[in-house]
């Protein structure tokens, strides 16, 4: 007798395989899980957009002889003293704590060679980083940690922190793990504890008293310093129009990709607009306050290669910044640890519990044997040629659209592969004049 | 985001005073809320009167035979007095809805109506807005004014505080409310209408509503406690005095000062610098989810 | 003899300018500053020993990341006072708002009469003594310091409490989530009493009562999960 046809064993698309070890690893644990980086849904991006280039109607530069400035001035509302970097490719903050002293060594090394400026993060200024970064950005965040007026002049900048892409709303999760005395003395906290970073500011709420605070932050560092506020990506127009009336010189907006050291997994992937999605709603907040040049606009979240760049410029921002791209060039998921990562139930380019602190290519970690993985000299070599190429790719294309300086990149130069790339970007889509959702953000 | 001041006065002698106090307060605030600024007046009462305060931006051409069109229309003497931008139509008391609906017909933005308040507010520096309609020179009882950092909807004259959805009941609000779209779609099935996509307005609409239902003013500030969410510092007009309520966590700023003489509010003290007598005034915070009062 | 500025005739930057270089040059003793009306952000970021007192009240931020300086505010003292302060002390001869001593590293904060919310939020070492009494969500996730408050305390007192030390005389309304009343010991008292001593404060170790964290937010427990 003919066996009766089974149908094939179906995975269900609701609870596939990887919701389901989600829920045995919350029934196991009762608490949710915490990773760092930054949202790994797919989601709109800049691959979905294409520059059209230069052919009979414009014309192109030549690539080798002609000039392509990429330099960018931030901070000229009202520092005395802006910020000239050669490059439009910024380091994002990144705190020690997070990050080993060899790991902010190098990222300075590598963006002064290249001509940028680095930031700290959460946990105060190292001299790893201030001794080697020419231009160095202050973080001043709600947990304040080694929070000191001497640090706050010996900065080059000061980025206010109201929100992170990677948890709009939300603060950090700095676990025990990570807790080792040093970066505990300069937290003061006890050695081993979690450390819960809070999502509001001790002395201020809200754009308002944010100016005042603005204020005193100017009084204290002689009005010379650039005051970045840096938001998430969250209501785009709004928050960008509110940072320039609470008196910012630089607004520092971070999509949902950009990275995080340490957060719960939820907010990660659950909160935030796309970094494409946020840029054109933030440069019409500029524009129609006649601000778009005099406020510098800086974008990050997902930043990988030169047409990311360049694509960012042409919607209006006026520099990027990068995280997650500039660990991945110092070695961080570098397949050459495979074995290590396999240890640890992971695999190359998966490698995200950086809270734990065992990362293999000691950049994410304060464990003394890992972190001597990392030779800060020859990983800042490594940065400073991955933001030269980030630099001439941006280049290639801004000359193959005709412009002398990057910055002359527009949203008309670009179109887009797919209607919600086209919406978000406020291009077209490709072979047509149709931009979806152009009636209002 | 803004920035909030109010005088409530205890003693008549110093009611021609009130607009020239209220707009150096007023002023103080710029810092806060640059985009816009109005302010609410309890002057003198009409005996059988209501005073509506409408707003045009071609007041020259909308305001023209006004008068003439609402005495026709209702069949009674009406007064307009047109100051900038905005007109208040005095009319009597039994015909007030239905002046409102002539006046909105005729493409008129009513800004508020009632016995004792006028509501003036624009878009622009608090200076400029309070030069416009001379608050200086404006007496009353008492006055609330609120400088404006719009946050999440438009710089427009519908847009700025203070939000009136009552007769003589007024609102303005420093903060962000985070469900007042809901409780806009609760009171609109409830048959309360708002005129703007504005957080505020639905705060005084929903107090509004409470007053309708029978609550007294407290009882309707105790309830934004439990039917609003987000930060707030409320302070809430009515013919006779003010309330003050701030939100359980209570983050965004609120002085008070309190003399044999007036009843003071601001976000700051710095807009309590000038008036009289404030060296030796008992100066203090209100505490969070707690409502206060004044009357007279 | 102390330099008088006076701020109905000079601007706020000239009068933090003319602070800040005495200051770092120590270049003189003395300064008293008249009308400051509630300025915000005013003698702050000094950086040495000098005596500043404000004839009046201050707005936001009064003396704020104060180093070594001695400021006295005869009057009362907006949001944030002496945020931030590393060392020095700041007296305040009225009532200080929110945020009073938010963040601050060193030094002694004096309020003489109340403050209101959130006093010592995120303090990380300073000392910050309160004649009157404190607002609700004072000493949240204190880090470090001691917070000594003759009067009474308001709701939540020292949530989500790290290492600083908080004592209070009177009541307290609430306490906040793993804050917990703990002995006094001989070295609290001891300490306690050299505070009041240096803050002027009219009152007997004795008469307080210690607070400090239960230290069970510190790693995460299941057990624990509604208190986060």
């Amino acid at each position: 007798m003919a066996k009766t046809p089974q149908t094939e064993p179906r995975q269900s698309w609701t609870f596939s395989n990887d919701v389901n070890s989600e829920i045995r690893r919350a029934a196991a644990t009762g608490i949710y899980d915490i990773r760092g980086g930054g949202a790994k849904r797919r989601v709109p991006h800049f691959d979905d957009l294409l520059f059209l280039g230069a052919s009979m109607s414009r014309y192109p530069l030549e690539g080798y002889r002609e000039k392509c400035d990429t330099s960018v001035t931030l901070g000229t509302r009202f520092a005395k003293k802006p910020i000239e970097l050669k490059i439009p490719v910024t380091i994002a903050g990144m705190s020690f704590g997070a990050l080993s002293g060899h790991a902010k060594e190098a990222l300075g090394r590598g963006a002064t060679m290249a001509g940028t400026s680095t930031t700290t993060g959460d946990g105060g200024m190292t001299e790893e980083e201030r001794g080697h970064s020419e231009k160095l950005v202050y973080q001043y965040l709600p947990s304040r940690y080694g929070m000191n007026p001497d640090d706050l002049r010996r900065a080059d900048a000061i980025e206010v922190v109201v929100g992170q892409g990677a948890k709009p709303g939300g603060g950090g999760m700095l676990l025990g793990q990570k807790i080792t005395e040093r970066v505990a003395g300069m937290r003061d906290l006890p050695v081993g504890i979690d450390q819960r970073s809070a999502c509001r500011h001790p002395d201020w709420t809200g754009p308002d008293d944010l100016e005042i605070k603005i204020l005193e932050l100017r009084e204290i560092t002689n009005w010379e310093k650039p005051i970045y506020i840096k938001i998430g990506g969250a209501r785009p127009y709004y928050d960008t129009a509110l940072a320039v009336k609470a008196g910012a010189d630089v607004v520092v907006l971070d999509g949902m990709q950009g990275g995080t050291a340490a957060t719960q997994d939820v907010f990660i992937e659950n909160v935030g607009q796309p970094t494409l999605a946020c840029i054109r709603p933030a440069v019409k907040a500029l524009q129609d306050l006649g601000m778009h040049r005099e406020v510098q606009l800086v974008v990050s979240g997902g930043i990988r290669t030169g047409a990311d760049v360049a694509k960012a410029l042409a919607l209006g921002a006026d520099a990027v910044a990068i995280g997650t791209a500039a660990l991945v060039a110092l070695g961080d998921n570098d397949p050459k640890w495979e074995a290590e990562y396999q240890k640890l139930g992971t695999t190359t380019g998966a490698y995200d519990d950086w809270h734990e602190g065992r990362d293999p290519a000691g950049i994410t970690t304060q464990d003394p044997d890992l972190m001597a993985r990392l030779d800060p000299i020859e990983a800042g070599r490594r940065l400073r040629n991955y933001l030269n190429v980030l630099t001439l790719e941006c280049q290639t294309l801004a000359r193959a659209c005709g412009k002398s300086h990057v910055h002359n990149l527009e949203p008309e130069d670009l179109c887009a592969l797919t209607i919600e790339a086209a919406a978000m970007a406020g291009v077209p889509l490709a072979g047509t004049s149709w931009i979806p959702g152009q009636s209002g953000f | 985001m803004c920035g909030i001041v109010g005088l409530f006065l205890k003693k008549d002698a110093m009611r021609p005073q009130l607009g020239d106090m209220l707009t150096d307060m007023l002023i103080t605030m710029t810092d806060r809320g640059p985009d816009s600024a109005g302010i609410a007046i309890y002057g003198e009462a009409v005996p059988g009167a209501v005073k509506i305060t409408v707003q045009s931006d071609t007041p020259d051409a909308s305001f023209a035979g006004l008068a003439d069109a609402l005495s026709d229309a209702l069949g009674a003497q009406v007064a307009v007095r047109t100051i900038s931008t905005h007109a208040i139509v005095t009319v009597p008391a039994e015909q007030s809805a239905r002046a409102t609906a002539v006046m909105e017909a005729r493409g008129l933005r009513v800004m508020g109506s009632g016995e004792t308040m006028e509501i003036y507010k624009e878009v622009g520096l608090p200076r400029d807005v309070a030069d416009r309609f001379g608050l200086r020179d404006m007496g009353g009882s008492h006055g609330i004014g609120h400088t404006r950092m719009a946050t999440e909807s438009a710089v427009t004259t519908l847009g700025a505080h203070p939000f009136s959805t009552a007769d003589d009941q007024c609102l303005v609000h420093n903060g962000s409310l985070s469900n007042h779209n809901r409780m806009r779609r609760v009171l609109e099935r409830k048959g309360v209408r708002t005129r703007s996509e504005n957080d505020t307005e639905v705060g005084a609409a929903y107090i509004s509503w409470r007053v309708a239902e029978g609550a007294s003013l407290g009882e309707a500030l105790e309830g934004t406690l439990k039917d609003l969410d987000g930060f707030f510092t409320f302070v809430a007009g009515t013919r006779d005095g003010f309330g003050v309520v701030r939100d359980p966590i209570a983050c965004k700023p609120a002085v008070m000062a309190e003399t044999d003489e007036y009843v003071a509010f601001a976000s700051e003290y710095r807009a309590f610098a000038d008036l009289p007598g404030i060296e030796a005034a008992r100066v203090w915070e209100p505490e969070p989810a707690t409502v206060y009062f004044w009357e007279r | 003899m102390a330099v008088t500025l006076d701020m109905a005739k000079l601007d706020l930057r000239e009068v933090n300018t003319a602070l800040q270089s005495a200051a770092k040059t120590h270049s003189n003793d003395a300064y008293l500053i008249e009308n400051p009306r509630g300025s915000h952000a005013m003698a702050c970021g000094l950086d040495g020993a000098l005596d500043v007192t404000i004839k009046g009240s201050t707005g936001y931020y009064c003396a704020g990341m104060n180093k070594e300086a001695r400021v006295t505010v005869d009057g009362s003292a907006g949001p944030g006072v002496a945020e931030n302060m590393m060392s020095g002390i700041v007296t305040i001869a009225g009532d200080a708002s929110q945020y009073a001593g938010a963040t601050g590293h060193g030094g002694l904060l004096n309020i003489k009469g109340n403050a209101s919310s959130r006093c010592g939020i995120s303090m990380k070492g300073i000392d910050i003594v309160v004649h009157g009494n404190i607002g609700h969500m004072s000493a949240f996730m204190a880090q470090k310091g001691n917070l000594v408050v003759l009067g009474d305390a308001g709701d939540a007192l020292g949530d989500s409490l790290y290492e600083a030390r908080l004592f209070v005389r009177g009541k307290v309304k609430s306490l906040g989530a793993d804050c917990i009343e703990k002995e006094m010991r001989p070295e609290h008292l001891k300490m306690l009493a050299e505070l009041l001593e240096r803050a002027g404060a009219d009152a007997s170790p004795e008469e307080f009562r210690r607070y400090g964290s239960a230290r069970k937010l510190y790693h995460f427990n299941i057990d624990h999960a509604d208190e986060y």
